[in-house]
């Protein structure tokens, strides 16, 4: 597989562009012959009328690489200059032509519950100036999510936001106590778009509906208890 | 000998600049067998010391007072290796500290030695990783730098990253960690979103700089702006080109007004010209702008457009002008008033054509930097070496980055700036076509080149005359500009040219190769030859194990060597590595590697004090 592999990375150009062809000069020998044979490869996919005929003769002839050969990362101009020039968001990084570009630039952004590796979503707090961003994936249980969050916005918090506020949501009882008090209580926005409290389904179910949380004060939070009832009983 | 010592310095805190020292810590500073004790602050009652002392404590207490005005890193170095004494001293009046290379050493060792660090500039990734040579999450994060420094630093006032991986928190732990921060300057990074850059403003209240320079910044849909705090701000300088989220206007309207010492000011390409203009009426003693778009929406209407040109006719000061994207020609005139103190200009954004540039640039008399792209054309260039006699620094990046492009400039350009501009010291030049003559041209012109890199954007091109390698050219580069200390190197190039580098290239330190060379010996000339090479970076060449090898005498008094699809074998490396124990070789594969390959793909190798990093992804092998 070591050819295959190799030409996702290095496509050499097929024909003789690697000696003085314009003098007709020869340049010595290549360092590596392998990529004599890349070039074969490359010429065999991109021209699929050729004969073997015909690229053995390739092999000598002066060849103007078919246009939309690319190698990756040259010439070396970077990505976001790169994407200002073609006029596109400089999110998901380069759009080289023909190379199969395995890095896909350095995208930083990630959208919410993606079923990979990571499950980022935004976390914003009644009141505080700015809202952060959690990986979901991170956390084993509703405790060590209600830890994080707790340090995240403390300074906002002074108290009144700990870690009980989370777990009392097990208990229906207490569900009662906790919305008509000034704690914070987490709430997040499922995939239908519902609001729901934090902490009425299980855990990774949770992790896989949810898009995005928000903190509020618990006396706004009533109007979603009834419906997160609702959506346990429905579910199960 | 070892003594603790117990003189509490006085006048601690008359020098705001002086943190309070703590003597534990300076006590068990690692490499130290005597403890230090020397008065920690810059007072002149270094003298009124207690009858216990010893005579040297009072030659450190002299040397600290000396030492401090010691700025040049090269000259601290050498200062520390004098004796212990010195080392110690040093070590205490050291302020900012650069590190070139962030794996070259722990953070703890870091704030062991150095005691009193204000100002941090540090360096992640290898170049080569901005061309997506490397796959992401390679490392290079902020997170182990921060934590570490947020204990033993309260003091830090600014760090100055590049190439980094910086997170929310990471941003989140140092606005909370450092309450006299002041500085922060992230290049190339990414990792973080508007929400970090919001903490930041927010709780660092003494913030003068905060620069976003092409840095991927994900867009949180925070207003980020509306964060910093009321009252008048300490801004000197706030660049956000690089974030592509919209921005409050109003607020940053506020905060421009709000902030009297504000000096640079870089807006993204989502504020238009029509809030450009009533951001200069309100900030007339602005010295550097970006702008954001530079177009308008609807049709240009003289009677009620904004007078664009008188706005820049109050900017009396600005000196640096950059920004203009999404450039509709017609407005560029605006920019005339401002053209003759212009010692920045910065076009590289935008797509202009030499009609539209000449009228612009036979104004700029003073210009010392500019940058454009190829779209200005031979002629461009041409007008740009009439008139601009004092250019030390040009860059002209191609529009359209493609090795199959048409390229509009050529060795005509480069004939025209040798010519015009004599006092040349730095050039990047993208093209397509270039001859031997050309440059053996700016060799003779440009005396003060110290950095010279031209990528000729189709692969082993030769020169376009005469057929033949570019050999000629970078030699006479290499012969005649005696300050070169930065050459990148593009065309059909043979072993020749490798032998002029290494015969001639005696101050060279960083140099960048591909698509170059016939053999293993063109390797080997330039490192036996480059003395001072300090930063080797090598794409697609024929240089494999031997050359290698021949290395190995070097590799410990350089910052790195990357060398991607050569003909290495893993063999090779692991004897490397094995025969360099402080020299960490790292083979990157990719996702799908088949362990069991002999072939390296790319191979980063640099010196460690601490040995190989703990944060290995798995596409990586330290050998």
């Amino acid at each position: 597989m070591i050819n295959f592999e190799a030409t996702e990375l290095r496509l050499g150009l097929p024909g003789g562009n690697h000696g003085g062809d314009m003098a007709g000069k020869s340049n010595g020998k290549r360092g590596f012959s392998e990529t004599v044979d890349l070039k074969l490869n490359l010429s065999s996919t991109s021209m699929d009328s050729v004969t073997k005929v015909d690229l053995e003769n390739m092999k000598e002839k002066v060849v103007k690489p078919p246009a939309k050969a690319q190698v990756v990362g040259w010439p070396p101009v970077r990505s976001f200059r790169k994407n200002v020039m073609s006029g596109q968001k400089p999110t998901t990084g380069e759009a080289v032509e023909g190379a199969a570009d395995k890095t896909s630039g350095s995208s930083g952004d990630t959208s919410s519950a993606s079923a990979g590796a990571v499950a980022y979503v935004k976390v914003s707090m009644d009141g505080a100036p700015y809202l952060r961003k959690i990986d979901l994936k991170l956390y084993k249980t509703y405790q060590d999510l209600s830890d994080a969050l707790s340090k995240m916005f403390s300074s906002f918090t002074t108290g009144n936001y700990g870690p009980q506020g989370m777990k009392d949501f097990m208990n229906e009882s207490k569900l009662i106590d906790l919305l008509n008090g000034s704690d914070y209580v987490p709430t997040y926005e499922d995939k239908d778009g519902d609001w729901m409290l934090v902490g009425d389904v299980p855990w990774e179910m949770f992790v896989d509906s949810c898009k995005r949380i928000r903190i509020m004060k618990g006396s706004e939070a009533i109007g979603l208890a009834p419906r997160a009832l609702e959506k346990c009983k429905n579910s199960s | 000998m070892t003594q603790d010592r117990t003189e509490m310095s006085e006048d601690d805190d008359d020098n705001s600049q002086s943190p309070p020292l703590d003597l534990r810590s300076a006590a068990i500073a690692d490499h130290c067998s005597s403890s230090s004790s020397s008065t920690p602050n810059k007072s002149r009652n270094c003298m009124a010391l207690n009858s216990q002392t010893f005579p040297d404590h009072v030659l450190e207490n002299v040397l600290e007072n000396v030492l401090q005005f010691l700025d040049s890193r090269c000259d601290r170095n050498a200062a520390s290796l004098v004796c212990k004494s010195w080392w110690r001293v040093e070590a205490l009046t050291r302020s900012e500290v650069f590190i070139g290379n962030c794996y070259a050493l722990s953070p703890t060792r870091l704030t062991q030695r150095f005691k009193r660090v204000k100002s941090l500039l540090l360096k992640g990734k290898p170049r080569f990783a901005d061309f997506n040579l490397m796959p992401p999450d390679w490392g290079a994060n902020f997170a182990p730098w921060v934590s570490t420094m947020a204990k033993a630093y309260p003091w830090l006032e600014k760090v100055d990253l590049k190439r980094m991986f910086v997170t929310d928190d990471d941003l989140a732990l140092l606005a909370d960690s450092f309450p006299g921060f002041k500085e922060l300057i992230l290049v190339c990074c990414e990792g973080f979103g508007t929400s970090g850059i919001a903490i930041v403003a927010n709780k660092c209240r003494k913030l003068k700089v905060l620069d976003l320079i092409e840095s991927e910044v994900t867009d949180d849909e925070v207003d980020w702006i509306s964060c910093f705090p009321e009252g008048v701000t300490s801004l000197e300088s706030l660049a956000f080109d690089c974030v592509e989220a919209p921005i409050n206007f109003e607020a940053l309207e506020g905060l421009v007004g709000r902030s009297p010492f504000l000096k640079k000011l870089r807006l993204n390409r989502l504020v238009s010209l029509e809030e450009l203009h009533r951001l200069l009426l309100g900030a007339p003693q602005l010295t550097s702008l970006g702008t954001g778009s530079f177009s308008h929406d609807n049709a240009p209407q003289s009677e009620q457009e904004p007078d664009y040109a008188a706005a820049f006719r109050a900017c009396k000061s600005v000196v640096c002008l950059s920004g203009f994207r999404d450039l509709m020609p017609e407005y560029l005139p605006s920019i005339l008033p401002v053209c003759s103190n212009l010692t920045s200009l910065n076009f590289s954004y935008a797509n202009i054509s030499p009609d539209m540039f000449k009228p612009i640039i036979h104004n700029c008399h003073r210009l010392q930097v500019f940058w454009a792209l190829d779209s200005i054309c031979d002629e461009g260039l041409q007008a740009v070496a009439a008139t601009c006699k004092e250019l030390r620094e040009l860059r002209i990046f191609p529009f359209d980055p493609r090795e199959e492009s048409e390229g509009p400039v050529s060795e005509l350009g480069l004939q025209a700036i040798s010519e015009g501009c004599r006092n040349l010291e730095s050039i990047l030049y993208f093209c397509q076509r270039m001859t031997n003559a050309a440059v053996i041209a700016m060799s003779e012109n440009c005396p003060e080149l110290t950095v010279f890199r031209l990528c000729i954007m189709g692969r082993h091109r030769p020169d376009h005359v005469t057929g033949k390698p570019m050999d000629e050219g970078f030699g006479a580069i290499v012969k005649n500009c005696k300050k070169l200390t930065r050459l990148a190197i593009s065309g059909l190039l043979t072993d020749q040219a490798f032998r002029y580098m290494g015969e001639h290239g005696k101050l060279i330190r960083t140099l960048s190769v591909a698509f170059a060379g016939d053999s293993d010996m063109a390797l080997r000339h330039v490192l036996e030859g480059c003395p001072r090479l300090q930063k080797l970076e090598i794409r697609d060449s024929p240089f494999g194990d031997v050359a290698l090898r021949c290395g190995m005498h070097r590799y410990y008094n350089m910052r790195f060597v990357w060398m991607s699809a050569c003909p290495l074998s893993k063999g090779c490396c692991k004897d490397v590595a094995r025969a360099m124990p402080n020299l960490v070789v790292e083979v990157i594969g990719s996702d799908d590697d088949d362990d069991n390959r002999d072939y390296v793909e790319t191979l980063y190798m640099y010196r460690s004090l601490d040995g190989p990093r703990n944060d290995v992804p798995k596409f990586v092998t330290i050998l």
